[in-house]
């Protein structure tokens, strides 16, 4: 606890050192996805449930703020409680029927679901076809403010999930990812718990979209692709340690390091897969020898 | 009316008719043991009964009421405490988390406190490493948990799996111990065991199974003294 307080006071002083609205950008762009890797932390994370069309919540976290925005002229803040009902929603359709299957039809259906989304916004009129939507109003004023908004969101998304884990759901969704069988034995609804855990999780990703539609003010089908459910996934599992803290890391890494290899750009998506493997057998060989 | 009964029953398992026929059944206070060969159908009875496997004929009942319909969790609720074979606590929990992790049908969590404490009262080398990770405790500690969280549900009646399975003797008496207290106390256990000789000796009554069918059964003294169990089990 008192390591994240300083962490977060640590970022927090980042204004002070460069009010650059490319930094800033990039770092709240960092916060969304650490956002949305902390979602995906409790679906793949706690519960073992293998999701491969995460960025789906993402977009109908993001589309649902953006339409309602732009259609009604409302505040983003006043589609909040659209976005949760949409995603919770969402999560219910999805998760409800494949949550009873083995978790490796899950991760199919999961990954079909990540691109009948993207698909259905693409051919959509209300999401605005292939260019999608453009003019949705921002929940802050200037990059700094912005930057300040994403910091303090990402941290409550991260103490709420770090909670849920040590809440006595969490519990549970670890023993359902340990030993299911042993876990239903208990007296676990492993059904139930499953779906909390992938309701929860989409609608982490959901309020995360609607961060994503106020950084760009546009968001169109090209932002959800399974790329951006796979970097997601990739940051869970590089930094899934026994905490989240690892997840923070990874996620800011998956998140930075394209950008930060612009200067390439050519090499820059070669750059970045080599690198993830480097950071990956590091990591593995720090493990082994622990 | 006997607390556990089991008439009938066939259980199939991906085509193979794992147990068929079988009657059994477990009385108020008893402790019953069950025994058999490996693959001869045991560990799929305890399944059926916790609502893992369902039965593809016969009935299952529990203080009278048919668990056909019933939800794992339903039957834990009724008083079916399943602690499976090969102790299966979570490592990466504390003994503690693992404690309450028994707890979970039950909806108030101070009343789950409550049953840890007691539960660690009895067995108080868990009360000693309460903060541990369940994964730091020897295999016959980790027996003793999975046994403790079973009780945390405060089960009518308490089915083990192979509960000495790969201890040492000592702690297999220990553990063995443990659930003749358990049954002092008021709770019916059906024990599935390797070590014929040591269930025999706990139980007052036997069941032998082979290859999914009911053989032998009896009162414990009768099957320890029966030539064809002692060639089987005893050696």
């Amino acid at each position: 606890m008192k390591r994240a307080l300083l962490a977060f006071a640590a970022v927090a002083t980042l204004p002070v050192f460069t009010i650059s609205p490319y930094v800033l950008n990039m770092a709240a762009t960092a916060g969304i996805f650490v956002m949305l890797a902390a979602g995906l932390y409790i679906v793949v994370g706690y519960c073992g449930l293998l999701d491969l069309g995460f960025a789906a919540f993402f977009a109908i976290g993001a589309y649902t703020s953006g339409i309602l925005a732009t259609r009604f002229e409302l505040p983003l803040v006043a589609t909040l409680p659209a976005v949760l009902c949409a995603t919770v929603l969402a999560g219910i359709v999805i998760g409800g029927p494949t949550l009873r299957l083995r978790s490796d039809y899950l991760a199919i259906v999961t990954l079909g679901f990540g691109e009948i989304v993207r698909v259905t916004a693409t051919r959509l009129e209300i999401t605005g076809g292939p260019t999608g939507i453009y003019g949705i109003p921002p929940l802050a004023a200037d990059p700094v403010a912005f930057f300040y908004l994403v910091l303090v969101v990402t941290a409550l998304a991260l103490t709420g999930a770090a909670r849920l884990g040590r809440s006595k759901l969490g519990r549970a969704w670890q023993y359902v990812r340990e030993d299911e069988d042993a876990a239903e034995a208990t007296g676990i609804s492993t059904y139930r718990v499953k779906l909390a855990a992938y309701v929860l999780g989409s609608v982490w990703g959901g309020l995360a979209g609607v961060l994503f539609a106020s950084q760009l003010s546009a968001i169109s089908p090209a932002s959800f692709t399974f790329l951006q459910s796979a970097l997601v996934l990739v940051a869970v599992v590089l930094g899934a340690a026994r905490n989240i803290t690892g997840v923070i890391l990874a996620a800011a890494f998956v998140a930075v390091t394209p950008e930060l290899l612009r200067a390439f750009p050519d090499a820059r998506y070669f750059l970045f897969g080599v690198l993830l493997v480097v950071v990956m057998l590091l990591r593995h060989r720090r493990r082994a020898t622990a | 009316m006997p607390l556990l009964e089991l008439s009938g029953v066939d259980i199939s398992y991906g085509g193979v008719r794992a147990v068929r026929d079988l009657s059994l059944h477990v009385g108020d206070g008893e402790i019953v043991a069950l025994l058999g060969a490996n693959g001869a159908g045991k560990s799929t009875t305890l399944a059926a009964i916790s609502g893992l496997v369902r039965p593809s004929a016969g009935r299952i009942s529990l203080g009278g009421t048919d668990l056909a319909a019933l939800s794992p969790a339903a039957i834990v609720r009724l008083g079916a405490g399943h602690v499976p074979e090969g102790r299966r606590v979570f490592g990466g929990l504390t003994v503690r988390e693992n404690l309450q992790l028994g707890g979970y049908v039950l909806a108030d969590e101070r009343e789950v406190n409550r049953r840890v404490a007691a539960v660690c009262e009895l067995l108080p080398v868990l009360a000693e490493r309460r903060a541990q990770n369940a994964a730091t405790l020897s295999g016959g500690e980790q027996q003793l948990l999975a046994i403790g969280r079973a009780l945390i549900a405060r089960p009518r009646l308490l089915m083990l799996d192979e509960p000495t399975m790969g201890l040492a003797p000592r702690m297999a008496r220990t553990v063995l111990g443990l659930v003749k207290e358990i049954n002092q106390q008021g709770t019916s256990v059906l024990l599935v065991e390797q070590n014929a000789r040591a269930a025999l000796g706990l139980a007052q009554r036997g069941y032998v199974l082979s290859r999914g069918r009911l053989g032998l059964h009896g009162d414990a003294a009768g099957l320890r003294a029966d030539r064809r169990v002692i060639e089987a089990y005893l050696g």
